[in-house]
């Protein structure tokens, strides 16, 4: 390495070209805080539900309109993706599966999982609607 | 008491086995134990937003008047909101340097979390009762 110590440098991010299982050990925590703003609309649900016809009605329709769609495909995809990187975390969390060769595997099945359940969930929830 | 004693912390820090943070695995725990209820919750929560995308007022209250679906809905605002705030902790410790910025982000997550989370629980609550 050029740092003339011939001991490797550590890795900066803005060159170092990041492994796909670091690629999704962030995109963990950026769908985790995006979920957890996507509880405000959740809240808004309920909360609308709660107070009257015409407020439900209102949050009903924004969630139906072109924007409310796509943010309930990023957050569909979104939570998908964090509840099968999760379970990872949790074999993990077990002991289990840290060589690379299972780290890599483990990446597409999660890529994979996640990208089939939110299709499926929008073939049948447009179905269904 | 020996004269050169080879651990310098105190017979009680021992026993706790807390370093300086002063807390052990209960946060790492207990994201975990969330994490692994919002599995079902979850599932059962997509399902019952797919079933309702288009539901007018009355068929909402209808399925949310069930007492399966109360229960359900209140856990899943509970367990949500639960493992929202450890994971926004975890981030906000580990990205924000300040520390007062740091305190002021963790307090404003825990007091919007256990807001949101009581209407959430409150509006279910009202439904259900039908007040």
């Amino acid at each position: 390495m050029a740092n003339g110590s011939g001991r490797p440098l550590s890795p900066h991010l803005q060159i170092y070209k990041l492994p796909l299982t670091a690629v999704l050990s962030i995109t963990h925590r950026v769908t985790g805080v995006g979920l957890a703003v996507g509880t405000l609309l959740l809240t808004w649900w309920l909360v609308a539900a709660a107070v009257s016809p015409e407020a439900f009605a209102r949050a009903q329709g924004f969630i139906g309109s072109g924007f409310g769609l796509l943010l309930m495909f990023g957050w569909s995809a979104a939570l998908y993706f964090h509840l099968c990187n999760g379970l990872r975390h949790l074999v993990w969390d077990a002991g289990k599966s840290f060589e690379l060769a299972d780290a890599e595997r483990n990446n597409k099945i999660v890529l994979g999982a996640a990208a089939a359940l939110t299709v499926l969930t929008w073939v049948v929830g447009l179905a269904v609607w | 008491m020996t004269s050169t004693p080879s651990n310098l912390r105190s017979p009680l820090a021992h026993a706790r086995g807390l370093g300086s943070a002063k807390d052990g695995t209960e946060h790492w725990w207990s994201q975990r134990l969330t994490a692994i209820a919002l599995v079902p919750l979850t599932i059962w929560f997509v399902f019952g937003v797919i079933r309702h995308l288009g539901a007018d007022y009355a068929a909402f209250h209808a399925w949310i008047k069930s007492p399966f679906s109360a229960v359900m809905m209140i856990l899943v605002a509970v367990v949500t909101f639960h493992h929202a705030q450890a994971g926004l902790q975890v981030v906000i410790e580990d990205y924000i340097h300040s520390e007062w910025r740091k305190l002021a982000a963790l307090i404003a997550v825990k007091f919007l979390s256990f807001a949101l989370a009581l209407a959430c629980v409150l509006a279910v609550a009202k439904i259900f009762i039908g007040a």
